[in-house]
């Protein structure tokens, strides 16, 4: 059985590699698709206004209704610069289509091998569990392979829910580079618990904490994009696939529903980590290394929700918090269990 | 440059001068302000750090003593900024105070506007309605006769369906204001107050608390009195007369460890069994102690943190009297419980006699040298060097019991090379020169106790659980305003939400439109038309700080210059 899952999750971080190269081509594809439908250099407002049209609707369905500024499909804005090139226009018309359709093509391929990999990581993670006998979150290892697999998975359903797929290349990036650090650096062989982990707090904790960190992960992939976005945006150069993405405002405040999801989550987590210290070594809070970094990404996410309600840091700033905090996460994970000795040293590396 | 400063001191002179109320005034709101409380919260998540890379005291003080060893010049510079205690320096101290009194300053005036804006009415409905983002316009509709329905009756519609969707509704005259989501302020607030009651929590239990550990050889008891700690630590508000008088005997110790191939020798199980009396004359009762599960002695709990090896040894002198009998506690140096210690026969006459050495719970001495391989008591090894030296008199300063000062000893040695004996259970070896003989008589096991006390834990337990209820509210209840009015000509209908996560407002204001123009909710009809041209941004930025009509004002403002 443990030899089951090993090799379901090698599948699954082979097939992430494989999504994340078809992600790729799908935003090498972009380059050609889009060159038409946006000017190169706009200045007016009406121009800029036309532009943020085609940008975001683009995106087609996955637009709410309650977005005022998109309403338009993309095809009433090609018509319009059609006019404005004159001659070339069939070509180019073509050509555009033909580049949309490579587009299309290569980003359902991704997405489609995504869920095959998801369903691998999820069998992995299952056939761990029934190999070892126990809830499979014992160690580092399984920890990423189950965070790994929250991600996928919330991305997978607001990919086809959303249609958000534009997640899809920076997903599939730190579901490849997280299987792949799994599988290479903290792998051990499936074992029992220490007697510490023998709690109901475990599953309560762990979970809680993987989703939080799924959801961590989620927002600042969508806090990157929005930064690169809202950057293009004010310097105009808006090309490529970056004109699939929604705009820069949908952009933060989908950074902001995900962390505003993960922020609860995450002090519901180190809550319950602290409730289950109490049992297992009679004080709530000792300042152990993974309490303190815990604390250190809770407060740099508490940064980062009163930057979104501070004039002046809203925007951009929030943004940066947002993946300082990721990087915390990151480290308060994979640091403080490598570099530190604590009471959390479980990777059994 | 002369004339410079002439104008610099104009400058000053024209400054108003700020009156000591007014200046203190200026600070509280400079220390309650927003962007001071995040530049606080950075401070904290960075002053934290330290505490988790340098070592701590309060965590591991023998790590500390060897980091002052290593380093003393930067071991001093660190102890006396207070690097080694950082979660108590002034400065970590200051931070964390601060933000609690601008977390103060920012949420009582914030619980006044709530509980102000709870009693009001839902806002009056905004001059253009029409020119807000979600907005739907409806013809009037014809009752039975064929006349035009009445507004009153109109309106009552909407509130019906808005009562239902949990609206507060104020109707003036034809115009009707609807407001929910409430919560989310009180979440805010309650996960801000609840901050403040896990502080307190914290705060008393860290006073008035105590934990300390005691090493407990099986078959022997442990009472809680001080004397009978081996390290104790309290708070400032505690005495020694706040222990429980209660007792513990420690009957048995089971442990567990892997034999399978991975992580061999890996803790599985363990467990005491002990006696415990509450208070002096009780009945005693039988319970067992795990890890995970603690047991609570009225309010006082008691811990299983570790486990270790107590050979029992005789030691006999050159008379052949007994001058030492019983178990050793020896403390664990690795995972396989190679064990490290040190008996000491003062007793013993001509010589006093002290051994220190190993004791290996499985071990194989002359393949593997001093250390165990396994920690289960596979073949238990004892390993001891001798030392003998004149009687001393007791002085009553306390000495390690774990090591062997040998000040003032003569290491016992054997043809020339420090002797040296290796010890099964059962078995004896005499000493050279005559001194006296060693008995290996076989194997206790210990365990490590922690009793500690935390008082004021049910009020931290408590604010934890309303700060995350809290939060959620705050974080997941979506305020929305809906407003209709009825003009002579036609309806108008609008909506705005006032939190970042807005989702499916439009739905609901055509259900609204709906409802009110007496439709079907969902079904498209000709007379509803969807709000779609909502002119330039600024100006929709202008209708929608008009419909926030308080305090997001100013944010709206600067959103619609962002852009």
């Amino acid at each position: 059985m443990s030899g089951w899952s090993d090799l379901a999750i090698v599948t699954a971080m082979v097939l992430y590699i494989v999504a994340l190269a078809a992600h790729a081509a799908e935003w090498a594809a972009a380059n050609g698709a889009a060159k038409l439908v946006v000017p190169g250099r706009a200045r007016s407002t009406a121009e800029r206004r036309q532009r943020s049209l085609v940008a975001a609707g683009a995106n087609g369905p996955g637009v709410s209704a309650d977005d005022v500024d998109l309403n338009d499909g993309p095809s009433v804005e090609r018509s319009r610069d059609d006019e404005a090139d004159g001659g070339d226009v069939v070509d180019d018309t073509e050509r555009a289509e033909r580049a949309e359709r490579r587009v299309e093509l290569f980003g359902r391929l991704g997405l489609n091998i995504t869920v095959i990999a998801l369903a691998c990581n999820i069998l992995g993670v299952v056939f761990r569990g029934v190999a070892a006998q126990r809830a499979p979150w014992g160690n580092m290892y399984e920890f990423t392979i189950t965070a790994i697999a929250f991600i996928v998975l919330a991305y997978v359903v607001l990919a086809f829910r959303f249609q958000m797929r534009w997640l899809g290349l920076l997903v599939t990036l730190v579901a490849a580079i997280g299987s792949g650090l799994a599988r290479e650096v903290f792998f051990v062989q499936v074992a029992p618990l220490v007697p510490a982990l023998h709690s109901v707090w475990f599953i309560i904790h762990i979970v809680a904490a993987a989703i939080a960190g799924a959801a961590f992960n989620l927002g600042a992939v969508a806090s990157i994009l929005y930064l690169i976005r809202a950057r293009k945006e004010r310097r105009e150069t808006l090309s490529g696939y970056w004109t699939k993405l929604p705009n820069s405002q949908r952009l933060d405040a989908i950074a902001y529903r995900m962390h505003a999801f993960a922020f609860p989550l995450w002090t519901f987590a180190v809550a319950a980590g602290a409730v289950w210290a109490q049992y297992a070594w009679g004080r709530f809070w000792g300042w152990d290394p993974k309490e303190t970094w815990a604390l250190v990404t809770w407060v740099i996410y508490a940064c980062y929700l009163h930057a979104r309600a501070t004039a002046g840091w809203k925007g951009g700033r929030a943004a940066v918090i947002a993946i300082i905090g990721v990087a915390s996460f990151w480290f308060n994970f994979i640091g403080v269990n490598m570099l530190f000795s604590g009471l959390h040293s479980y990777a059994g590396i | 440059m002369a004339r410079d400063l002439t104008k610099r001191r104009t400058e000053r002179e024209l400054a108003p001068a700020l009156g000591f109320k007014a200046t203190l005034r200026f600070w509280w709101g400079q220390l309650t302000s927003m962007r001071t409380a995040l530049v606080l919260l950075f401070c904290l998540a960075v002053a934290a750090i330290p505490g988790s890379i340098v070592p701590q005291r309060s965590i591991s003080p023998i790590k500390v003593e060897n980091f002052i060893d290593a380093n003393p010049e930067l071991g001093r510079f660190y102890d006396t900024i207070g690097m080694f205690d950082v979660f108590t320096s002034p400065w970590f101290s200051a931070i964390y105070l601060l933000l609690f009194v601008s977390l103060i300053g920012c949420i009582v005036p914030r619980v006044q506007v709530y509980l102000r804006a709870l009693r009001a009415e839902p806002v009056k409905v905004p001059a253009r309605l029409t020119r807000l983002p979600a907005h739907r316009v409806g013809a009037i509709p014809v009752d039975v006769d064929g006349d035009p329905e009445d507004p009153a009756e109109m309106l009552r519609w909407a509130e019906k369906w808005l009562r239902k969707r949990r609206y507060r509704v104020a109707v003036r005259d034809r115009e009707l204001s609807a407001e929910r989501g409430y919560l989310r302020e009180a979440g805010n607030l309650v996960f801000h107050l609840s901050l403040i009651l896990v502080l307190v929590g914290v705060a008393i239990g860290s006073l008035y608390g105590y934990r300390g550990t005691a090493v407990v050889v099986v078959g022997q008891g442990f009472s809680n009195t001080v004397t009978q700690y081996d390290d104790l630590t309290s708070g400032g508000r505690f005495s020694s007369t706040d222990l429980a008088p209660f007792a513990i005997k420690v009957n048995s110790f089971e442990a567990e460890y892997e034999t399978g191939p991975v992580q061999t020798g890996a803790a599985r199980v363990f467990r005491a069994n002990v006696t415990v009396t509450d208070t002096p004359g009780a009945t005693p009762h039988d319970e067992v102690l795990e890890v995970n599960h603690p047991l609570t002695i009225g309010g006082t709990e008691v811990h299983l943190l570790g486990h270790g090896y107590a050979p029992k040894v005789t030691v006999r002198d050159a008379a052949g009297n007994i001058a030492w009998s019983g178990p050793v506690v020896f403390l664990p140096q690795d995972g396989n419980f190679t064990s490290a210690g040190a008996v000491k026969a003062v007793d013993a006459r001509p010589e006093r006699l002290a051994f220190q050495g190993f004791f290996l719970p499985s071990g194989d001495v002359e393949v593997y040298g001093p250390t165990s391989q396994f920690p289960g008591l596979l073949r238990p090894q004892l390993v001891l060097n001798a030392w003998y030296g004149p009687p001393r008199t007791e002085t009553g300063v306390a000495e390690n019991v774990y090591s062997l000062d040998t000040r003032g000893l003569t290491q016992l040695m054997e043809n020339g090379e420090p002797f040296r004996m290796y010890l099964s259970p059962g078995q004896t070896v005499e000493l050279p020169e005559g001194k006296g003989s060693v008995t290996f008589d076989g194997v206790e096991q210990w365990v490590q106790l922690q009793i500690s006390r935390t008082p004021a834990l049910p009020l931290t337990a408590v604010g934890i659980g309303l700060a995350v209820t809290g939060l959620s509210f705050s974080l997941f209840v979506r305020p929305r305003r809906l407003w209709v009015r009825i003009r002579d000509e036609q309806v108008e209908i609008a909506g705005l939400d006032r939190a970042d996560a807005r989702h499916g407002l439009e739905d609901e204001v055509a259900e609204l439109a709906a409802v009110v123009c007496d439709e079907q909710p969902g079904v498209a009809h000709p007379s509803v038309e969807r709000g779609r041209d909502a002119g330039d941004e600024a100006d929709v930025a202008e209708a929608t700080a008009d419909a926030y009509g308080d305090d997001r004002v100013d944010d709206s403002r600067v959103d619609a210059e962002n852009k």
